[in-house]
């Protein structure tokens, strides 16, 4: 039972977004408990994980940790950093600790910092595997060591535990690898003993920063008081409100089913929440409610796929405008023929798209009849192939019959509007997710390694 | 003839992690949430038909309290492949919109 409410500043939707300083400066005036965000996700691809590399810009995440480390540093409360780097690999934790460090020494601190690392060795993965203690979730099958030993880097999704458990050893920053959104929100709450319910649902509705308020885009984060019987969230600008349908509506968020999350060791079921205005700013939850769960881990894995290089072009004659699906359909015939006659490669060694943007370049898909030509397009030619060097060639091969193609065959020759020379870019590596399984544990931390760090 | 457009106030898409793709259909008002949030016309092979999805893995949930229905589909290949030209699926949902939508409830 918590004998005062637990506040909780969720400065950011993501670390690196954007913090603003007057709204920390708000929500240490509420009374803060704990800073917490996420500094990742994945949703920008695979690329993040299988590089190691961050999506933010260095200064951008520099930015926010100055203005989040100066807050933690004056109120004396702990900070907790989630998905370090993007991804939370070795790799993306370790470059986020560097500038930890920069910034601890620019502004005299001398925090200690707790490190969770989430990243995996194959072989202990294989050996669960082997025991049983790895499951799919829909829509894959059975995990194969073939799509283990593909991964670049491995990690599990953390839950709670590890975050409590450096908190008991009273830390002032926590550095985690890959987490689950919510759990790095929820974690300090939990340690102090909130309800499990009230304490996940809201950071489920955090976890976006000021998503869930009624303007979006008006603010970054927002502040959480979770109590006993539920949760409040105002928005961390004071000019900007919560309502009821902004709250619920971000349940919905990324999420594919609507009333239940599964996290590690258990499932939020919000199917009986009610949300309430209680001000004109702060909207009431309660009725949330978490089942306990056997304890897993999510997996998630990221491999290096073929190479791909790219040409762009523009079109604006109206002549190729008009009769664009026949265009694209003999324009990739064509290249397909040159690549296998001049590369001597079989048609299912490699793969030409082209992509009509102004036409139907995002769905790929024929458009209705009678669809009116556009005044513009621009075709976007990619090639991919085993290795950068093929997929280089392949563009090289195709480059004058792809700036120049005519639609009929008797006019002279026309030249398509390119911007650049040499006009193809070797794009690297298509960057793939392999793993959408969980492993089943008994000892939550068993598979985290935790570094403490006092400067 | 009536379309999801007709009926919805907002109509959004995005992932649900890298295997999930989710269309939330926010319709307009409370009346055209019990006319149409289980119509027949949103079914599993709709999505077959539009996205390729497999029908097994749609799934159908209707919010009332939102006046909204949230439908989901387990991807074929993950998001970020070779193929991809919407990382995030955000913007799947424009080929919902012009589709005709019945008022017949889905028979259970």
């Amino acid at each position: 039972m918590l004998t005062k409410p637990i506040k909780i500043i969720v400065p950011v939707g993501s670390l690196g977004a954007g913090v603003r300083e007057e709204e920390i400066e708000y929500g240490l005036s509420q009374g803060a408990n704990v800073i917490a965000t996420d500094a990742g996700s994945t949703d920008s691809g695979a690329a993040y994980l299988a590089l190691g590399i961050s999506k933010n810009n260095r200064g951008s995440v520099k930015r926010d940790l100055t203005i989040l480390m100066k807050a933690s540093m004056k109120a004396k409360i702990p900070l907790i950093i989630g998905t370090c780097g993007q991804a939370g690999g070795d790799k993306n934790v370790n470059w986020t600790r560097e500038i930890v460090i920069e910034i601890a020494k620019e502004i005299n601190f001398t925090p200690k910092i707790a490190i969770l690392y989430s990243e995996q060795d194959k072989a202990v993965l294989k050996q669960k595997n082997e025991n049983g203690l790895i499951f799919p979730l829909p829509p894959l099958g059975a995990l194969d060591n073939n799509s283990l030993e593909a991964c670049e880097h491995i990690v599990v999704a953390m839950g709670v535990e590890p975050y409590t458990t450096v908190l008991e050893s009273g830390v002032d920053i926590i550095l985690g690898g890959r987490t689950t959104d919510t759990a790095v929100i929820a974690s300090y709450a939990l340690w102090k003993g909130a309800p499990w319910g009230a304490s996940w649902h809201a950071a489920k509705i955090a976890e976006c920063g000021a998503q869930c308020c009624v303007s979006p885009t008006n603010g970054a984060g927002v502040l959480l008081s979770i109590d006993n019987d539920g949760f409040e969230v105002e928005p961390l600008n004071v000019e900007n409100q919560c309502s009821p349908d902004s709250v619920s509506a971000h349940m919905l968020y990324e999420n594919s089913n609507p009333f239940e999350l599964i996290e590690p060791g258990g499932i939020l079921d919000v199917t009986n929440a009610k949300y309430v205005q209680c001000d004109h700013r702060k909207v009431k939850v309660t009725g949330s409610v978490w089942k306990e769960m056997p304890y897993t881990l999510k997996l998630e894995g990221a491999a290096i796929g073929r190479y791909q290089t790219i040409m762009l072009i523009g079109i604006q004659d109206p002549k190729v405008l008009s009769r664009l699906d026949e265009f694209h359909d003999k324009l990739l015939a064509t290249l397909n023929e040159r690549v296998i006659k001049t590369m001597g490669l079989n048609s299912d060694e490699f793969d030409i798209s082209l992509r009509m943007y102004g036409w139907n370049g995002v769905s790929g898909e024929k458009l209705p009849e009678n669809t009116p030509p556009p005044r513009e397009v621009g075709i976007l030619f990619v090639a991919t192939a085993q290795t950068q060097e093929i997929a280089s060639q392949m563009a090289k091969a195709c480059n004058p019959y792809f700036f120049h193609f005519p639609i009929d065959l008797d006019e002279e020759l026309p030249s398509y509007g390119f911007a650049f020379s040499p006009a193809d870019i070797d794009r690297g590596p298509v960057y793939e997710f392999k793993l959408n399984h969980v492993v089943s544990l008994d000892d939550p931390l068993e598979l985290v390694r935790i570094k403490l760090l006092q400067l | 003839m009536t379309t999801i457009n007709d009926v919805c106030r907002h109509v959004r898409s995005k992932n649900a992690g890298p295997f999930w793709i989710t269309f939330d259909l926010f319709f307009d008002g409370e009346e055209k949430f019990k006319d149409y949030s289980t119509s027949s016309s949103l079914n599993g092979e709709l999505f077959k038909k539009l996205f390729g999805a497999d029908p097994a893995t749609v799934k159908h949930f209707t919010v009332p309290s939102l006046n909204m229905v949230k439908i989901s589909y387990g991807r074929s290949s993950p998001q970020g492949g070779e193929i991809e030209r919407d990382m995030h699926a955000g913007q799947q949902f424009v080929r919902l919109l012009d589709v005709e939508i019945e008022k017949r409830a889905i028979k259970i």
